[in-house]
């Protein structure tokens, strides 16, 4: 059997076929999952294959994208094994044919025992104090509620901790983020939760929710009609790729001009122009430049963590132009005049803050405001993502956009919106939250409290921030139990779960993990339960522009991998039955409501009753109307779903809403869009501390090819070996005062940690700025991120110095990986 | 699926065992030619340029393994993975982007090969390696052997699917 991967088995015209979307970003592309025996395949006349395309000669360019990546064979549980091939919907709306180098690895990525999945966790596993052991679900439950049941009964749940998943896609979904949300916060009732990316259970949005903006409020359709795009903390080429693609680079270049002219008669209608907030030239804009012409791109380069100062000169500005919707802001907003105070920077003093010359802050506002020739006010659309939300004072930064946004009424008209770009896709639905106020989760680790943590779909080793002390203090709590579990080998359930929870009177933590991988944070902990992923499962998300789908299940999970919604039941069931088998029925009534055999129970139980009459509360990103989407319905509406909220079903079609706020009602009680002050506070103190002591700024993001924490990509050798370590890229000119060369192992460190990067030498990025790959798992830049959090216990992951030194030349590297430019000019 | 190997390591390995040579193996070979089968897909071998009439970065259009699928060879100028000739620096890919098909080319200031259409880049002198862009797969190498005595070089077979194609052999 040859390894050179050079032909490929094609789908017959009778190969099951079924809807997925993608697993990873926010865009959440449309893609068909085509499933036939393992000993058939498609023939290569258009008629003989289910693309109905025509192999029997050479295709011409972008007819499809059939790469041997998108195919894999998976084993059933009944021993059959099937052909699979994941590949992009041309009909799909949001993609149209096209995938991303993620997206485009799903079947690589779908469990068999021989590849990337043959290292998912497929049987539950327990830590015996020095190794692991696959054992049962049974026993694993017995321990897990045991150990949960006596904290609660002898502490109450604040002992009882989690980070969990709270999003769409991959290691989430409706489904999963109702499963475990009503055993945390119904059934537990703890308070003691984390979100995947962040310390607490909190928004990343506060702010424009504060102002009655949501933050998914546009239709990808409206980047093909705006006059202007604002791109700001973004990398769109890279982490929204086929967003970008599809609907912003064609604008970009004129391609929608007819239909801006169709959309908005009489006013003027040209090819877009973009700006660009960003410190560093990423390689987005060496693409926008490439395709829309430099003079159609302007990149405000501002200083690190000054967008506050940014948006408030410009604000200042456009108010002194008049280019702003007086009639708008008196019917429809309140605090204008009041922003306008509190705000108020001169250009110069924006300039002077910002390192962005006056010239440019002009052009931009003239870009971006400036009525057109017409008369008519600019359609520009604001897209944001970490650059803001992981910036300094997410809650700060997203009031001076929102302020600008709403004094150019650039919200609820099409071709406009104020939107997240997004990281994952979106799935929330959930109890609410059992607390009255943000609580710092880590810190509270760190501080010894909590005696019970579980880590669910996330893995915090890798991201969160201070993370050298969070993983050093894990581990110490960690060692505690372990030691207890060596010393009671043998014990039964009572006595080994009597053990644990002594051990944890001492200062030790219990941790769990649920997941698809054994992933780092296992290295701390005492059991793992395996999850199940889209594909294995039925599992509904929406997208950026609040497109909700259902990913069909097509393949068993591995082993008795499950979904997180049966294992949260699962857990649930068994803290009813010890509550029950000692005639505590109070208790067993609060683990009640959890017989679900399906992901769609626990679908119907969440996002179907939100709103309906007899139903808790619930928080959901369906709202009222989530009742109408069935499985059946979204089976039916393919790809393209439906755009919630869902306004009605009519013919049996799901009946969508494209844009919100077009009637200029907004998210607050008196349906008034809000101006909030957002005064320039300067860096925070430890950030600033860093900044005075160390030389490099680090900032860190994500590349283009790796998701999240690299679960499956770190298993994968065409992403492992292009990034055997976090890059950071270096000024050349920086490098080379520090002897460093491309492939370098250099070590980033400052007063919270230190870790190791491969150098990636780069000239767009400035004297002493640097960036480096967030969240890999060989080299943590979250070790050198501090403390310091906004009033919502939102980090500044962006802003930490930090100084680095070189540890020696990675051979193998220099040879193997390439160290070409990633910006594309 | 196999666990993908990484091709690069692979070569690396290979080109390690050629500059060894065979004779490591030390088996004696049957004076009877046993019947050797196939185990790869039936390419043809085509010889395609000369080493030394390959002049340094400047890249040579052919064909492989049909008329219907656009190749460059070029020579590197050092030593790179995979490459063939008697500097080692000769190497060969198809140019047809692995993601869309639209047909890459050769810039000679980075010795890249860049995709127009959804900016993909692969590095010529990492096998291919895709430096950033959409694609998931490297660009496919074209499989080269050189031949010492007529200083010839012969494409042999490829090492990854070539876009729009069930198999490489159509």
């Amino acid at each position: 059997m040859s390894t050179r991967k050079d032909r490929i088995a094609l789908p017959p015209v009778n190969a099951q076929k079924t809807n997925m979307s993608c697993h990873f970003c926010i865009v959440g592309c449309g893609y068909h999952v085509y499933k036939w025996p393992e000993n058939e395949e498609g023939g290569r006349a258009p008629h003989q294959n289910a693309l109905g395309l025509d192999f029997r000669k050479q295709l011409p360019p972008l007819q499809v994208v059939m790469t041997p990546a998108m195919t894999n064979i998976v084993t059933g549980k009944d021993g059959r094994r099937h052909n699979i091939m994941i590949v992009p919907d041309k009909k799909c709306v949001v993609n149209q044919g096209l995938s991303s180098t993620r997206g485009g690895q799903m079947a690589t990525y779908m469990y068999t025992s021989t590849g990337v999945g043959q290292n998912r966790l497929k049987e539950p596993r327990i830590f015996t104090g020095d190794q692991w052991l696959d054992t049962t679900w049974d026993k694993a439950l017995a321990i897990y509620a045991g150990v949960t049941k006596k904290i609660l009964d002898h502490d109450g749940p604040s002992g009882i901790m989690f980070n969990c998943f709270d999003h769409g896609g991959a290691g989430g979904g409706f489904e999963n983020t109702w499963g475990t949300g009503k055993l945390m916060f119904t059934a537990l009732q703890t308070p003691m939760v984390r979100i995947h990316n962040r310390p607490a259970y909190n928004s990343e949005c506060h702010a424009t929710r504060d102002m009655g903006v949501g933050e998914l409020n546009n239709a990808y359709e409206d980047a093909d009609l705006a006059d202007c795009i604002m791109g700001i903390g973004a990398n769109q080429y890279e982490t929204q790729t086929n967003y970008f693609l599809v609907h912003w680079l064609p604008n970009l270049q004129g391609a929608t001009v007819d239909k801006k002219k169709k959309w908005f008669p009489g006013e003027t209608a040209g090819a877009a122009k973009i700006i660009f907030v960003d410190p560093r030239r990423t390689p987005t804009i060496a693409v926008a430049e490439h395709a829309a012409g430099k003079e159609n791109v302007l990149h405000l380069d501002i200083q690190p963590g000054t967008d506050i100062a940014l948006f408030n000169g410009l604000f200042a500005y456009v108010v002194e132009q008049g280019w702003i919707d007086k009639d708008f802001i008196k019917k429809h907003t309140s605090g204008f005049d009041e922003a306008v105070k509190t705000n108020r920077t001169s250009l110069e003093e924006c300039s002077r803050i910002t390192g962005v010359s006056v010239d440019k802050l002009k052009q931009a506002a003239e870009w971006a405001y400036k009525p057109k020739a017409s008369g008519h006010l600019k359609r520009t659309m604001h897209g944001y993502e970490k650059g803001i939300i992981w910036g300094n004072d997410n809650y700060l930064i997203q009031s001076a956009l929102l302020d600008l946004v709403l004094a150019t009424h650039s919200v609820g008209r099409r071709g406009t919106g104020a939107v997240r770009m997004g990281g994952h896709q979106e799935g929330y639905t959930r109890p609410p939250y059992p607390g009255d106020h943000k609580i710092y989760i880590d810190q509270e680790i760190i501080q010894g409290r909590g005696q019970m943590l579980t880590s669910w779909g996330c893995n915090n080793f890798q991201t969160t921030l201070n993370a050298e002390q969070y993983r050093e203090v894990i581990h110490r709590r960690s060692n505690i139990v372990k030691e207890a579990m060596a010393k009671a080998r043998g014990a039964t359930t009572e006595q080994l779960v009597d053990a644990i929870y002594d051990a944890t009177k001492k200062g030790g933590l219990y941790v769990a993990v649920i997941d698809l991988y054994p992933v780092m944070f296992m290295d701390a902990a005492h059991m793992a339960l395996p999850a199940a992923h889209p594909g294995e499962m039925n599992l509904t998300s929406m997208n950026g522009e609040r497109r909700l789908r259902l990913s069909e299940r097509f393949m068993d999970p591995p082993g008795s991998a499950k979904p997180d919604c049966l294992i949260a039941a699962d857990i649930a069931n068994a803290l009813k039955r010890v509550y029950e088998a000692e005639g505590n029925s109070k208790m067993a009534a609060r683990f009640a409501g959890f017989d679900w055999k399906t992901e769609e129970d626990a679908f119907n139980d969440g996002f179907r009753r939100a709103g309906q009459p007899g139903a808790p509360p619930i928080d959901s990103q369906g709202g009222d109307t989530g009742y109408l989407a069935t499985y059946a319905l979204l089976r039916q509406a393919g790809t393209n779903g439906v755009q919630l909220p869902i306004k009605e079903v009519k013919n049996s079609k799901l009946i969508g809403t494209e844009m919100l706020y077009t009637d200029n009602k907004f998210s607050t009680a008196d349906g008034k869009a809000k101006f909030l002050p957002a005064p320039w506070p300067g860096l925070p103190k430890p950030v600033q501390a860093q900044k005075d002591k160390y030389r490099f700024w680090i900032n860190n993001g994500r590349v283009n090819e790796v998701w999240q924490t690299g679960y499956h990509n770190k298993y994968d050798a065409f992403v492992r070996d292009r990034y055997p370590m976090a890059i950071i890229e270096m000024n050349p000119d920086d490098a080379a005062s520090l002897g460093i060369q491309s492939g370098d192992i250099v070590e980033v460190h400052n007063d919270y940690g230190a870790t190791y990067a491969m150098a990636y030498l780069e000239r767009d990025i400035k004297p002493n700025h640097t960036f480096m790959q967030f969240g890999w798992y060989n080299g943590i830049v979250g070790d050198v991120v501090t403390e310091w959090t906004d009033r919502n216990v939102i980090p500044y992951y962006k802003g930490t110095w930090a100084g680095i030194r070189r540890i020696g030349g990675a051979e193998d590297w220099q040879k193997t990986v390439s160290f070409k430019r990633r910006r594309y000019v | 699926m196999e666990n993908k190997l990484s091709r690069r390591n692979f070569l690396k390995l290979s080109s390690a065992a050629a500059s060894a040579g065979v004779v490591g193996f030390g088996v004696a070979v049957p004076a009877q030619a046993a019947e050797v089968g196939r185990a790869t897909l039936p390419y043809p071998a085509k010889t395609i340029a000369k080493a030394k009439g390959l002049k340094p970065n400047v890249p040579v259009s052919f064909h492989y393994p049909d008329a219907a699928s656009p190749c460059v060879i070029v020579k590197m100028d050092s030593p790179v993975p995979g490459g063939v000739g008697p500097d080692q620096d000769i190497v060969a890919y198809s140019v047809l982007c692995t993601h869309m098909g639209c047909q890459v080319s050769y810039e000679q200031a980075t010795k890249n090969f860049k995709c127009p259409c959804h900016f993909s880049m692969f590095d010529a002198e990492k096998t291919g390696q895709m430096v950033t862009g959409q694609a998931t797969e490297n660009l496919p190498q074209i499989v080269l052997e050189y031949n010492s005595k007529d200083d010839s070089i012969k494409a042999v077979a490829v090492d990854g699917l070539i876009y729009g194609r069930q198999s490489n052999i159509l």
